[in-house]
Order: C-alpha cells, then sequence, then structure tokens
C-alpha cells in the first residue's frame, strides 16, 4: 500500500500539486486520471522520487520515503517497477540484457540463475524468443512487453505504469491491459496506472482518482465513474463519441 | 553531479565493464582519425617549417626541432584533444541527451541506479586512461610522418631531421604534455556530460546540448591549456 498524505510541488510560481492526498491499494490497479497538464504525471514522479515534494510525505507501507536519505531510497526502489510511457529500454542493450539489468546491478545471482528468471520474465510476457534483439528492431507493443518484464525481474511490491497504451493499436492495449491485471493479481503488487484512456479504466480500473488542476477532485470505481454527476469528471469520461453511446445505452 | 557520479559505485564489476567499453568507444575509436590528422601535420608542420627558415644561417636540422618541439608541446596534446572534444564530446552529449529525453535515465534512477555514477564515471575515467595513449601515438606519427614526407619531397634528409628531433631534448615536455592531456580528458567528458546529463525537452535540445558541449569543451580546454603552460613552463 502507498499513502500520499498532503503533497504539494511548484514549478516557480505555478503550483501543478495541491495538498494531494490518496492511498493506493495493494493488489490493485489503482489510476490515476486527468486531463492533459492536470498534474497527474507530476504526482508520479512526486511519488516515486523522481522529483522532490515541497511539503507532505509519501509512505510505502508505512516507510516515509519523502525523508530518507540516497541509500535507504535505494532499498525502496529495488521494490519499485516501472513501466514507461516510451518504454525507456536500454537502446544499447539487447532484450535479454535489458530484463536482466536490474539482476546484474543489485541481486548477486549466478549468471545461470539471472538467465532463469529472464526466461520466465519473458515467457510471463510471451515473448521467449525476442533475447537477441535490440529495442529499435522491436515494434511498439513489444517494446511495452520487455518493460514490463524489465519491470517486474526484481519481484516487485510496487508498479507504475505511466499511459501504457499510448501509440498502441485496440487490440494490443488490451493484452497490456491484461497483463497488467493479472501481474497485479498473482503477485499482489501495488499498481498504479497512470493513463487518460477511458477504455483502460473500464477494462481493468479498481480505483479511479481523478486528477483536476493539481487536487484528487474525485476517487471511487469503475463502476461509479460511469454515473459520477461531478462535471469535470463526466466532461473528461464523456468527450468521446463511443464513451458518449455507452452513456445512452446506461441511461445515466 | 561530479560528486554523485563520484561516489561508490553500485556493483566494481559492472563499473569495470563500463570503463572497458568506453575505453574502446573514446579511444579505440578515435584511433583513425588521430593517426591521420597527425601523419599529415607532422608532414605539413615540416614542410612549412622548411619554407620558412629558408636561409643559409639557420641549420637545416632546425626543421626537425621546430617539428619535435610543435608537436609534442601543442599540436598533439592541444590540437587533438581539441578535435577530440568535437567527435568524443558530441558523442558523450548527444547519447547522454537522448538517453534523458526517452526516459532512460529516469528508468536507472527508479531502479536504484547511481545515474551519474554508471553514466557518466566510466566516460571520464576512460578518457583519462585512453588520452594520453592516443595523444603518445599522435606525436609518434607526427614527428615520424615529418621525417619521412620532409625526406621525400627533398626539404630535408632523414639524417638532419633525426639529429633535429634528437637536439636539445628535455623529457619534461613530455609529461607536461600528458599532464594537460589528462587534465583535457577530464574537461571534455565532465563538460560534455553535464550537457547531455541536463537536456530538456526533445530531440531538438539533443542537438543543442551536443553543440554546446563541443563549445564549452572546446572553451575550457583552450583556458585550462592556458592555465597550464603558464603553471609548468614558466
Amino acid at each position: 500500500m502507498i499513502e500520499v498524505r498532503n503533497i504539494s510541488k511548484r514549478f516557480d510560481q505555478n503550483e501543478v500539486l495541491k495538498d494531494v492526498s490518496v492511498t493506493f491499494e495493494e493488489g490493485k490497479i489503482n489510476f490515476i486520471i486527468g486531463r492533459s497538464g492536470s498534474g497527474k504525471s507530476v504526482l508520479t514522479k512526486c511519488v516515486v522520487g523522481l522529483l522532490e515534494v515541497d511539503s507532505g510525505e509519501v509512505l510505502y507501507h508505512g516507510r516515509d520515503f519523502t525523508h530518507m536519505d540516497r541509500k535507504q531510497r535505494k532499498e525502496i526502489r529495488q521494490e519499485i517497477g516501472m513501466l514507461f510511457q516510451g518504454s525507456a529500454l536500454f537502446d544499447s542493450l539487447n532484450v535479454e540484457e535489458n530484463v536482466m539489468f536490474p539482476l546484474t546491478m543489485f541481486t548477486s545471482l549466478t549468471r545461470r540463475e539471472m538467465m532463469k528468471r529472464v526466461d520466465s520474465c519473458l515467457e510471463r510476457v510471451a515473448l521467449p524468443h525476442t533475447k537477441a534483439l535490440f529495442p529499435s528492431e522491436l515494434s511498439g507493443g513489444m517494446m511495452k512487453r520487455v518493460g514490463i518484464a524489465r519491470a517486474i525481474a526484481m519481484n516487485p511490491k510496487y508498479l507504475f505504469v505511466d499511459e501504457p497504451n499510448s501509440g498502441l493499436d485496440p487490440q494490443t492495449a488490451i493484452v497490456i491491459d491484461n497483463l497488467i491485471k493479472e501481474i497485479t493479481t498473482d503477485y499482489n503488487i501495488t499498481t498504479v496506472v497512470v493513463s487518460h484512456d477511458m477504455n483502460s479504466v473500464i477494462e481493468i480500473g479498481d480505483h479511479i482518482n481523478f486528477v483536476h488542476e493539481g487536487a484528487i477532485a474525485w476517487k471511487g470505481t469503475k463502476e461509479e465513474i460511469l454515473k459520477t454527476d461531478f462535471p469535470e469528471l463526466n466532461d473528461f469520461v464523456y468527450a468521446g463519441q463511443f464513451m458518449r453511446i455507452i452513456k445512452d445505452k446506461l441511461g445515466t | 553531479m561530479l560528486a554523485s557520479a563520484f561516489s561508490k559505485p553500485e556493483k566494481l564489476s559492472i563499473y569495470r565493464k563500463q570503463i572497458l567499453a568506453e575505453i574502446d568507444k573514446i579511444g579505440v575509436q578515435s584511433m583513425g582519425i588521430v593517426a591521420l590528422l597527425s601523419i599529415f601535420m607532422g608532414a605539413i608542420i615540416t614542410i612549412q617549417t622548411a619554407y620558412n627558415i629558408d636561409s643559409a644561417f639557420i641549420p637545416v636540422y632546425t626543421i626537425g626541432f621546430t617539428a619535435r618541439q610543435t608537436i609534442i608541446l601543442e599540436f598533439s596534446p592541444t590540437i587533438i584533444s581539441l578535435i577530440l572534444a568535437g567527435k568524443v564530446g558530441s558523442n558523450i552529449a548527444s547519447e547522454l541527451g537522448t538517453m534523458r529525453v526517452t526516459e532512460q535515465i529516469d528508468a536507472l534512477e527508479i531502479m536504484g541506479v547511481n545515474s551519474t555514477g554508471y553514466l557518466i564515471l566510466p566516460k571520464i575515467v576512460a578518457a583519462m586512461f585512453i588520452f594520453p595513449f592516443l595523444i603518445t601515438i599522435s606525436m609518434f606519427l607526427g614527428i615520424f610522418a615529418g621525417g619521412v614526407i620532409g625526406d621525400l619531397a627533398g626539404v630535408v634528409s632523414w639524417a638532419d631531421y633525426e639529429y633535429g628531433i634528437l637536439y636539445d631534448f628535455r623529457p619534461f615536455q613530455i609529461i607536461y604534455a600528458l599532464i594537460k592531456t589528462v587534465v583535457f580528458a577530464f574537461v571534455i567528458t565532465s563538460v560534455s556530460s553535464y550537457h547531455g546529463y541536463y537536456t530538456r525537452g526533445g530531440a531538438l535540445e539533443v542537438g543543442k546540448s551536443s553543440t554546446q558541449a563541443v563549445v564549452y569543451s572546446s572553451i575550457m580546454v583552450i583556458l585550462s591549456n592556458l592555465v597550464l603552460t603558464q603553471l609548468l613552463l614558466t
């Protein structure tokens, strides 16, 4: 479980996060949704420590991440897996080396044990025969899956996923969504997904947090989000024609 | 950035591997351009010196002496370092800049890897180790090519040239040149790494960082050259 308590962040005069408090639950897929520029990416970066908060605290299973030194943070970071929007695979390493990277850096496993772990992670994402390929030789969907394999290589307790379906076709997007769902359930991970893809929210979302103007403006489940009368969220959810058709069918 | 880069590495074996890879990338892959430039510059320095001292009062061996002094004191350590600032500096800045804008550096940080230590330290160590070898090769090739071409062109005999390159030879000049080289290696890699690591934006900014890396490292090389020359030769 990750608890975010009253965090604020400003860049010069622009207050991007305003006293944000939110809890991301274990074994669930917690969505952060919101319009572009609403502050959801900054919130995620603050939670994982890529940005320092101005005030407030982030607790990983009760451990205060915000006030830790670099060494203490390193221990928690080894429990975090992250899938970036562009996958962020290392260009100079092939798929096998990418997935093996955290294992070589932080474990004392033998080469054979590491290979076994890499094989199991790549099988988990249904890419067992891509080990020798470099990121430039992979499709967008394959890169995301390798990114997931790398993220789960260290058996993380927390998984952060930034825009998992951007640039993917609808079928591949569903494959990635289902993979995130399976991993979260199988490993009982606290998963946080940053997205503005409503299909993804409806497909796999357990808890949804709507960020609006730097604050958590709404929290609820995917069932509740379809019936919301919160105006900004309503505009966000039903911005597309497809969702409006669903709305009409549901009669909400 | 430098303090973080020089902090204790996560795993020494990984860093050793990285340093060897950087030695290959920074040093071995620069061998061709260094050799080519040194051979041609050595030959040109010899021919130009011969042209400029065409007088019965100046002994012919002065050509070899001048070529040696020019190559050891300035051409090899400084001009070759400036060439390397262009080649290596832009490579480092664009590599790190691309890693930054594609979130690869963020990925390292999320994993708990000290990204400056992992990415920058091996480059600095590799350059400070391999640059002196490159410059020594450059000195040798420049002086040797000057003699061969001077002899073939008929401007100075090999015997006179050889006498000139041995005349009043002071080994400290080699040490001076190598000290400069090590400092230049540090300056080029650290300045270029800084510009690459702190790139913000996209492809356009990566290009700008690369240009800034070359410009600022060249300026820093020239400035440190002046300071070191003042300190070591006066």
